[in-house]
């Protein structure tokens, strides 16, 4: 059986311009392997994401005609069901470590207050939990990092932090949201190697959320190509070379290549039937 | 002659108490109508050359001149005249609460130049906007158009230099590629000299004939277009830069 089950997903907003509709009918089914959603912004890709740990406020509105996880019906749970959730078993790195750490709290402190609220740990386990994770991350020194406030350290840093305390529970499912689009090209590989590793040993699913499509071909075993809040294309990531829609050829093709040629670079037909 | 001249420059900022040196002695110099690339990590000091050169950051070492003269920091409007820098983001680049018409004729108001009507119009045609996007505000156009109205201020003095600062790098894809046309169609036209900085190899390669590789502020490997295409990078850096990049993923 799936781990996640999404059928028909809708997340619409009412504002006073009207309804705004994000997502309009995705569905997908998630085992435990890296699926990959890609899309321009404003595409619905993050909206999905949000979506299955129900972490839209209201105005917008979440409606599908089924979302189930490990064979727990998301849209019926109880808020306290879902805190459940969110954490132990689906986890969430969002996209820029700068504004989802807490500025004026150190980062052990924020490592360790989970595991002390919610695992009911002793000062000393917690410690020790938060090093073992920060160490799983490849951070050298977790000492210090534990000791520092997240602007003292570097984006590739905070973001690794992130993933780490992602970890600490040991989620079954992993939604990763731009997880590297803050991060130099040197250190973005370092992190997707830390993730790869992280699903590999561990067997858990992740939803790997982008813009950049080269990178989620190389990185996922399947991919959603998502615009207007529609997939318009899944395939295997290695086939993505042979993909059939003209979106996600139009992506492909807008992006410059080293040693390509010096022509106008092909830009992206939004005009055509599929667009509207 | 080059027309853009920069020897053993070092930058270096007083934080603290203590110094950082942002940029340790780099030297390079940009042929008039040549397009050259930075390239490097966050922190490696690229766009600082690009702000030393508009006076953003303190110059402590070495020499930059442009067509033979070293800058004269006290030749403001004759600088702005020949160069010009468009920023990275165009979501913090643009006054918020000016129109686009008055972000636009600024320049022309500050150096006496008449005409501004006529021109402001050519300016919206030639970076590919509406004219009614005169009278909106920043708030009203998307990134990739913001970027054009960045674009189409910078190029309103008509300069010979134009500093680019990770033009494309908060872009979508395909704005990023309608936007590198763009650039590049207006170098044509203009005989315009590109000094261009960006973290993704793949851009530089299609913007640039030279590339200067960065690293913690000093120059690593300078690479002619045709090396950078053939993998000949010399040193280890460069290499994993060239094997990082997005752009090799696929091939890999």
């Amino acid at each position: 059986m799936s781990l996640l089950s999404v059928k028909n997903l809708r997340v619409s907003f009412d504002t006073e311009a009207g309804l705004v509709e994000a997502v309009r009918g995705v569905s997908f089914d998630l085992g435990r392997e890296r699926l990959g959603i890609v899309g321009e912004s404003g595409s619905g890709k993050t909206m999905t994401g949000r979506a299955v740990l129900r972490l839209i406020r209201p105005p917008g509105r979440i409606e599908a005609d089924s979302l189930l996880f490990d064979g727990q019906d998301l849209m019926t749970a109880s808020e306290r069901e879902m805190r459940a959730l969110r954490g132990p078993r689906i986890a969430m790195v969002m996209q820029d470590p700068k504004y989802s750490l807490n500025p004026v709290m150190k980062v052990g402190a924020q490592l360790v207050e989970g595991l002390r609220q919610r695992d009911r740990m002793s000062k000393m386990d917690a410690h020790d939990k938060a090093i073992a994770a920060l160490e799983a991350v490849q951070i050298r020194d977790p000492e210090r990092v534990m000791e520092a406030y997240p602007h003292e350290l570097s984006g590739g840093m905070g973001q690794r932090v992130m993933i780490a305390m992602m970890l600490i529970p040991n989620p079954d499912l992993l939604i990763a949201d731009e997880p590297t689009s803050a991060l130099d090209v040197t250190v973005q590989a370092e992190v997707l190697a830390i993730l790869d590793n992280l699903v590999k040993t561990r067997g858990m699913g992740l939803i790997f959320i982008s813009h950049d499509l080269r990178l989620v071909a190389r990185f996922c075993d399947r991919v959603l190509v998502m615009y207007k809040g529609r997939v318009v294309e899944e395939l295997a990531a290695k086939d993505l070379m042979q993909a059939k829609h003209p979106y996600t050829q139009g992506l492909l093709n807008c992006l410059p290549r080293i040693g390509g040629p010096r022509q106008p670079l092909p830009g992206l037909d939004r005009s055509a039937d599929w667009a509207v | 002659m080059a027309l853009i001249e920069i020897d053993n420059l070092s930058v270096t900022f007083l934080s603290k108490g203590h110094r950082v040196n942002a940029v340790k002695d780099v030297s390079l110099s940009v042929a008039a109508q040549e397009s050259f690339g930075l390239v490097g990590e966050s922190g490696s000091g690229k766009s600082t050359i690009l702000r030393a050169i508009c006076g953003l950051a303190p110059i402590s070492g070495g020499a930059i001149r442009i067509g033979g003269q070293v800058l004269d920091r006290k030749a403001g409007k004759a600088f702005a005249v020949r160069v010009q820098m468009v920023f990275q983001d165009p979501y913090a680049s643009l006054h918020p609460r000016h129109i686009i018409d008055r972000t636009l004729s600024e320049p022309l108001a500050i150096h006496g130049i008449g005409d501004t009507d006529a021109r402001v119009m050519r300016a919206l045609d030639d970076v590919g906007l509406p004219r009614n996007f005169r009278f909106r505000f920043p708030h009203q156009l998307s990134g990739g158009q913001r970027q054009r109205v960045a674009i189409a201020r910078a190029l309103m003095l008509e300069p010979e230099i134009l500093l680019l600062d990770e033009p494309t790098s908060a872009l979508d894809a395909s704005v990023q590629a309608e936007t590198l046309n763009l650039l590049n169609r207006l170098r044509a036209e203009r005989g315009l000299t590109f000094l261009m900085v960006s973290h993704d190899l793949a851009v530089i390669d299609h913007m640039c004939d030279r590339v200067l590789v960065m690293q913690h502020g000093a120059a690593v490997e300078e690479l002619t277009r045709d090396q950078l295409a053939g993998a000949q990078m010399k040193t280890d850096y460069a290499r994993s830069l060239f094997a990082a990049s997005a752009d090799r993923m696929l091939a890999g």
